[in-house]
């Protein structure tokens, strides 16, 4: 029998937040090339404003990204299993989005700890721009 | 008509590369070294951009107006370490839920579940994505 001992993170543990940005409508091209995304919504700022947006903004998947990046840093690239945002505000250039994160809960599987977690993306208003949930398996 | 629930589309390829995950890992920024070179494991949120992979047709229509079409959701499942480098997945999409609520304004905000599943070649399920799009309320006769 072994003993995998005390969980590697206790509930409520909290990752140092970072800020990314401001953001540039350079980024959002970027996160164009890079995902495929190229609804010009995002890098077009004519077209932006003729259909009536103040300027461009962010796909609400870079967002995400940026708070994955985030997440792995944290807790490891490798030991991601699940990673699910939800898309609450838009976010547009010169917002600069700061990430934060929790423990909130942990559970012992076989081949290790599960840690699952609560992350956001704040606005530099405060608003909320994306929330996530993310596991991490943590080996012993 | 809109396809129903357990509607699926078209197996396609994706196929995982290195340069594609590099560019990826710098549009999210992030220097980890685990996106970078020939072993590179793919980011959280990097299936996404397998779309472009995706033949004309070979993707589900839920079928909602495009003008009025929202992203609200969206998961990544790993069954393992996230997929690497080299590898070659088999991605196809099938519609996992509807359903309508009332919109704020009046009318139906209609909802769609996609699910994604991205198999090895040996075929284990070794990754899953899964999209809640929405399709805001029409707007209203006779609204400001």
């Amino acid at each position: 029998m072994t003993d995998i001992g005390r969980p590697p993170l206790d509930v409520g543990a909290q990752a140092p937040a970072r800020d990314f940005g401001p953001l540039t409508t350079r980024m959002f091209a970027r996160y164009a090339g890079a995902s495929g995304d190229f609804n010009p919504m995002h890098y077009d700022d004519t077209l932006a404003r003729s259909a009536g947006y103040p300027s461009v903004f962010s796909q609400g998947m870079h967002s995400a990204a940026l708070l994955a990046s985030y997440a792995v840093d944290w807790l490891g690239a490798r030991n991601v299993r699940r990673f699910g945002v939800r898309f609450q505000e838009q976010v547009w250039p010169g917002d600069v989005l700061t990430c934060s994160g929790e423990v909130t809960a942990v559970e012992r599987r076989a081949d290790g700890w599960l840690v699952t977690t609560g992350l956001t993306a704040t606005r530099s208003n405060g608003g909320v721009a994306v929330s996530a949930s993310a596991d991490f398996l943590l080996a012993t | 008509m809109d396809a129903p629930v357990g509607a699926h589309g078209t197996e396609y390829e994706v196929v995982v590369e290195r340069g594609k995950i590099q560019e990826f890992a710098a549009a999210m920024q992030s220097e980890d070294p685990a996106y970078r070179g020939p072993d590179a494991i793919v980011p959280p949120t990097f299936l996404t951009s397998g779309a472009l992979w995706a033949p004309d047709g070979a993707r589900v229509n839920v079928g909602f107006d495009r003008r009025r079409l929202l992203h609200g959701q969206q998961e990544y499942v790993f069954h393992g370490p996230p997929p690497q480098a080299g590898q070659v997945l088999r991605a196809i999409e099938r519609i996992e839920d509807r359903y309508e609520k009332p919109g704020k304004r009046g009318g139906l905000m209609r909802f769609a579940v996609v699910v994604t599943e991205y198999r090895a070649e040996d075929g284990t399920l070794v990754a899953e994505g899964r999209s809640t799009l929405i399709e805001t309320a029409p707007r209203q006769e006779g609204a400001a």
